[in-house]
């Protein structure tokens, strides 16, 4: 996978080359619209967007993670992952989808580096073990995921941290976080994250969040926690079609009873609904077949910050979780103070670390065990 | 097609659809969509405005789908469009309202869209493939000229 310069030639014109219609273009865009949350409507504009994009050079790295998320991307429907490779973006680097191997996938990383300096995207699976922590417990090549991501973000144009673990630090962070794991806006201060948070994220979704960045040439808006708001604007619960019966009172008691069978609420089987944003009661699982609360099973809430530590996931969320909830939150704030305050003492070593990025060496690894 | 349907079902009991029940059940979110269908009527009976309402994101229940199908029923006209996969329109019986189902090559649904319109926006020629018409028909008028003549 060599690194290619993504500028010379616009989405419209490469794929009007390879016999595309105005017409399947044009529907090509309505299946757009649906994946970025925007009305129908919004097809044509989309489709004029497009015609003149250019490819961005695409960088994705692996860290703690467990591959859902490009289990998840490589189930996307609309557009297929092909197109989305080969016609939307330029995936330059991608540990698990490259065909390429040791060296020369890591040059192919440093050569979209150095061709689109402040142009290309990173994207994250996976959490980090900090600055402080033993670099040993996750490398790539030899070298540590705190130095290979600070590297790789620093002349960036914007960093799009998808699924739990990157976003908030997901399972590998659950306590008592034995790895030292954190998530990417921990570390990365100096640009533009944008959290795709989700285990995994829905499909569409990722890839709903690169299409605007493409169409609009801009990041979308983004809630209190980086979310994109299209996706995650919305709670669950807003717009479960269960939602009548919770209304009503009207709640399943165990999995078989009368109520499961007759489709009631899920809430007191554990159901996080209420208190967790995503597009999983619209958008739905497998190329839109169905959900986990309409399979039966209620929401974990797994789009949420530290939903492994987050109380039971049977346990309803009134008691529980209301006030577990508050310690989700006060937490959150709590993560955010004190990554930021290890960010900034980190920011000075980074610099002269990154420019002599060393792999780690068993010494280091023995010495911090 | 999926190995799924060779798996063998056997419901014990409380199935929640009643057998003889000809008319598909649902959790009741159709009505409101229906109710924006009628809305979306009036609006192009009156200003000749359209709507696209996308059915893939509604926060429907099982069932819901069906029965809004099933209320708006089947119409007379069907057309399919190929391009990047099968397109397949079908006029409901309440006229002006269209069904625009967009599949892949695959058969996997991309969109499902209700279209309120006179004709559906994806069965009209491009406006830039109409401004190229003139100089693809002379091309085939002339196929030794290279040069093609000018579009007008
Ligand atoms: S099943 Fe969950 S999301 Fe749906 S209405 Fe009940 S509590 Fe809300
Ligand atoms: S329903 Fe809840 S737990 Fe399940 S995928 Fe969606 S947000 Fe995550």
């Amino acid at each position: 996978m060599a690194a290619r310069k993504p500028t010379e030639k616009t989405l419209g014109e490469s794929l009007r080359e390879r016999g595309v219609s105005r017409r399947g273009f044009l529907k090509f865009c309505a299946a757009t619209a649906s994946m970025m949350a925007l009305p129908p409507s919004m097809a044509p504009a989309i489709a004029a967007a497009l015609e003149k994009a250019k490819r961005p050079s695409v960088i994705w790295l692996s860290f703690q993670e467990c591959t859902g998320c490009t289990e998840s991307l490589t189930r996307s429907h609309a557009p297929t992952l092909e197109d989305l490779i080969l016609d939307v973006i330029s995936l330059d680097y991608h540990h698990t989808l490259q065909a390429a191997a040791g060296d020369a996938a890591e040059h192919a990383r440093e050569e979209a580096m150095a061709a689109n300096p402040g142009e290309y995207l990173v994207i994250v699976d996976g959490s980090i073990p900090g600055p402080k922590a033993n670099p040993g417990f996750s490398t790539v090549a030899g070298h540590s995921n705190y130095a290979m991501l600070m590297e790789t973000v620093e002349n960036a144009a914007a960093v799009i941290a998808v699924g739990s673990c990157a976003t908030f630090g997901g399972l590998p962070a659950a306590n008592p976080n034995p790895t030292g794991a954190m998530s990417v806006m921990d570390l990365v201060k100096n640009k533009p994250v944008i959290n795709v948070s989700g285990c995994p994220p829905i499909p569409m979704v990722i890839t709903g969040v690169i299409a605007h960045y493409l169409t609009f040439g801009r990041l979308p808006e983004l809630d209190a926690y980086n979310r994109p708001m299209a996706f995650y604007g919305q709670s669950i619960h807003d717009r479960c079609y269960r939602r009548p019966f919770y209304d009503r009172g009207l709640f399943a008691k165990t999995f078989d009873d009368e109520g499961a069978r007759l489709g009631w609420c899920l809430y007191e089987l554990g159901c996080k609904g209420p208190t967790t944003y995503n597009a999983c009661a619209t958008m739905r699982w497998n190329d839109g077949t169905s959900w986990p609360v309409e399979a039966g099973h209620p929401c974990l809430g797994c789009s949420e910050p530290k939903f492994w530590d987050a109380g039971g996931f049977y346990n309803a969320v009134s008691v529980p979780t209301s006030a577990s909830g508050m310690n989700v939150l006060a937490a959150g704030v709590l993560g955010a103070v004190v990554g930021g305050a290890v960010a900034v003492s980190a920011k000075k070593q980074t610099k002269a670390e990154v420019a002599h990025r060393q792999p780690v060496t068993v010494e280091e690894l023995e010495a911090k065990l | 097609m999926s190995l799924l349907d060779q798996i063998p079902v056997v419901v014990e009991s409380g199935s929640v659809v009643p057998e003889a029940d000809p008319h598909p059940q649902g959790y009741g979110n159709a009505e409101p969509v229906l109710h924006e269908v009628r809305h979306a009527l009036a609006r192009l009976i009156s200003t000749g405005e359209t709507t696209k309402i996308d059915l893939k994101a509604m926060p429907f229940g099982p069932g819901d789908l069906e029965h809004l199908l099933s209320v708006l029923g089947t119409g007379e006209v069907q057309a399919s469009i190929d391009a990047l996969g099968p397109t397949r329109v079908q006029e409901t019986a309440i006229p002006g309202v269209w069904l625009v189902d967009y599949l892949n090559s695959e058969a996997h649904r991309l969109a499902l869209h209700l279209e309120i319109a006179t004709v559906p926006e994806i069965l009209c020629p491009q406006p830039q493939d109409l401004n190229d018409a003139i100089a693809a028909l002379d091309a085939r008028l002339n196929p030794d000229q290279s040069d093609p003549p000018l579009a007008s």
